[in-house]
């Protein structure tokens, strides 16, 4: 065979940048597979519940599961027919086909705006469709933040203003019309409340000014499913909040104070959110027993979550599935005995231990209830509080780490009612303190109930039978000593 | 046409991006699983020689969920400090049996124990201990209170009990018993009654 010099130089050509692009292929898969970017979330604010949800990407776009999304909301089921997914959610029902950008909602046709995928049974549409295609299934408005991955469905904002208090030093003044509870951090010359569960919306400017040389401004941004609030301040300043967390005072430190004479040296100053910067701290709840304002009485939180795996119950079984199914049928069960019940994590959202006792003091449930699950041992264990050492009590205001303190005894009580209820129930039963957050942290009453199965089958805590035997029991003896718990402050 | 030397050069090249590719993917898989194979298993700090004393160790049993006191006669320094720091390592070294009731992983150990006056008492475990500790509340629980009962009734005087993990503060043991706090010992005493039922 014989090839011409000018056919080799083509050839070498070609081959040569199709062999570049190959090359190049091959390392930007390898940059792919070595370097992955921070998890996105989509936050969801309702009247019902705030919850958060792994976004993912697809073809370069956001992508979220439609199930996940709406099962903290109602009741939902999914079915795959080969390259269709029908899916329920509560009467309402779409029927959604892999690769399609247009959907069928109760037989009208809604687009998606980007292709449908099909993942293991997992329907996934464009968050960016999620502003047309909910109001479809929920018959109800929603508003999306597609940039800042959150999602508003109703009325459910929380708004504020910001004022100068005319003090010397000056102290900002915020004031929401709902309690939020951010997490707060600084840094020299700034203070930053992050808002990750609360439906806090943009003032009209987004830029807020004050005319101090204090604390000049402050700034409103959203992002990756939280709002964030940023204080500019020349001086060290801490937040502290009051009115039942509907306001929060930026103010100097006590050291700045003493030393506003002197030229500012700025500093980093943390509050911990739960603790000092804490709106239902235990201080406020001790102080305003008298105006117990309760909106659920029982508080269950299913333990763990997110990336909070806890126990790994087998291969394919995380302890933290196992305890949100317990906890949505221990809601049922004490529903159904007419108990007001809320369930802290009703998805796979991330929610650190002073989040939980956060949200249950707040609400001044008359009984919170962690929700364990383990491999090891038979039956169920039921723990009240192992206090650490030493009460810093001042005054009135109670120390976050002994929190429980005052309501040991009635959280015995109710252990000692739910012991009772499921030995009754011929299920191996144990009373145990335990040094578990946060019931230390916890105002009022507060049980954690580990469940393990009662032979050596770990398969046994996801029967629906057995979890409903526990939970009836655990509900049954709430609602007997509903009176006692409910009298509690 | 392509020069055939050219087609093959292309060839040898691509087969060794491919290989190179899944060479980093299993690498990388690799280094994210090992990291308790890894563990560095030899002691810390010499064995102790001289003369014995009886003890009393708490042992945990995961099977009924027990703590069962057990003597022991082990060599004792004539330290304070070096006494807890023995004791802890008798009662781990029963953990570290493969037959224990209550098996802690491999290469966990005691760093070092810190008696600080009044009534503190430090013990500084390994990251092993922690990292490769099986989770679940009462689990872990049964851990704490065997270490902190052990070296309360053991070594008097001493009135609450903080646990480090590789000298430093951790949230919890293996995701359920806290260790952000100091033990109270008359409030682990009375669990450990408990737990002895």
């Amino acid at each position: 065979m014989r090839w011409t010099s000018r056919a080799e130089s083509v050839g070498h050509r070609a081959i040569s940048a199709k062999a570049w692009r190959v090359l190049a292929l091959c390392a930007a898969f390898s940059l792919l597979m070595s370097a992955a970017g921070p998890e996105k979330h989509l936050s969801v604010y309702s009247v019902a519940t705030n919850y958060s949800l792994p976004i993912a990407q697809r073809e370069g776009h956001d992508y979220v599961g439609l199930l996940e999304l709406l099962e903290p909301l109602g009741r939902v089921s999914a079915k795959t027919d080969s390259q269709r997914w029908r899916f329920h959610y509560n009467n309402v029902e779409g029927e959604f086909q892999l690769g399609k950008t247009r959907a069928r909602v109760q037989g009208r046709e809604a687009d998606l705006g980007g292709p449908f995928f099909l993942e293991n049974n997992r329907g996934l549409v464009p968050v960016a469709s999620l502003g047309s295609l909910l109001p479809r299934f929920l018959g109800g408005p929603v508003n999306l933040h597609e940039a800042a991955g959150r999602l508003f469905i109703g009325s459910v904002s929380t708004h504020f203003t910001a004022s100068l208090a005319a003090d010397n030093p000056p102290k900002l003044v915020f004031n929401f019309t709902a309690p939020v509870n951010p997490s707060v951090s600084t840094e020299p010359g700034v203070l930053r409340m992050t808002f990750s569960r609360e439906p806090l919306v943009s003032p009209a400017s987004p830029t807020l000014t004050f005319g101090s040389k204090a604390i000049p401004s402050a700034n409103y941004s959203e992002g990756n499913g939280a709002a964030i609030l940023t204080v500019n301040s020349t001086i060290p300043v801490i937040a502290t909040f009051s009115n039942g967390g509907r306001t929060v005072t930026i103010a100097p430190t006590a050291t700045a104070q003493a030393a506003a004479s002197a030229p500012a040296q700025p500093t980093a100053t943390a509050t911990n959110p739960a603790q000092a910067a804490n709106p239902t701290n235990p201080a406020s709840s001790a102080s305003s027993a008298a105006q117990v304002s309760r909106r659920y009485f029982a508080v269950v939180d299913a333990s763990h979550g997110g990336d909070d795996h806890g126990e790994s119950l087998s291969n394919t079984l995380a302890e933290k599935d196992v305890t949100v199914a317990l906890a949505r049928s221990l809601r049922q069960q004490l529903e159904s005995r007419g108990i007001t019940t809320l369930v802290l994590r009703d998805s796979d959202a991330n929610l650190s231990v002073d989040q939980r006792a956060v949200f249950a003091n707040a609400d001044h449930a008359a009984i919170y209830i962690a929700l364990h699950a383990a491999s090891s041992g038979h039956g169920v264990r039921v723990y009240t509080a192992l206090l650490p050492y030493g009460q810093d009590d001042r005054g009135p205001f109670r120390s976050w780490t002994t929190a429980q303190h005052g309501s040991l005894s009635l959280s015995r009580t109710a252990a000692g009612a739910v012991i009772g209820e499921i030995q009754k129930r011929q299920i191996p039963v144990r009373s145990l303190e335990a040094p578990l957050r946060p019931l230390n942290n916890m105002t009022g009453p507060a049980i954690a109930i580990e469940v393990a199965p009662q032979g050596s089958d770990v398969a046994q805590l996801t029967a629906p039978d057995y979890q409903e035997l526990i939970t009836g029991a655990v509900a049954t003896a709430i609602a007997a000593n509903r009176d006692q718990l409910g009298a509690a402050p | 046409m392509i020069p055939r030397h050219f087609v093959i050069a292309i060839g040898v090249l691509l087969a060794a991006a491919l290989g190179l590719g899944i060479y980093a993917l299993h690498m990388r898989k690799t280094v994210t699983a090992i990291p308790a194979a890894s563990t560095d298993t030899r002691p810390l700090v010499p064995p102790v020689a001289g003369p014995t004393e009886r003890v009393t160790l708490y042992i945990a049993d995961d099977e009924d969920g027990t703590l069962r006191a057990q003597s022991a006669q082990i060599p004792m320094p004539s330290g304070r400090q070096q006494r807890a720091e023995e004791l802890l390592r008798a009662l781990l070294s029963i953990y570290l049996d493969k037959s224990s009731p209550h098996v802690l992983g491999a290469g966990a150990d005691v760093r070092s124990v810190f008696l600080v006056d009044p009534g503190v008492a430090v013990i500084d475990v390994n990251s092993a201990f922690a990292d490769t500790h099986r989770s679940g509340v009462l689990v872990e629980e049964l851990t704490v209170t065997s270490l902190v009962h052990t070296i309360s009734e053991n070594t008097p005087g001493i009135l609450k009990v903080k646990i480090l993990v590789d000298g430093k503060e951790r949230d919890t043991l293996a995701g359920h018993a806290d260790l952000s706090d100091y033990y109270d010992v008359s409030a682990v005493s009375q669990l450990a009654s408990q737990l002895q039922q």
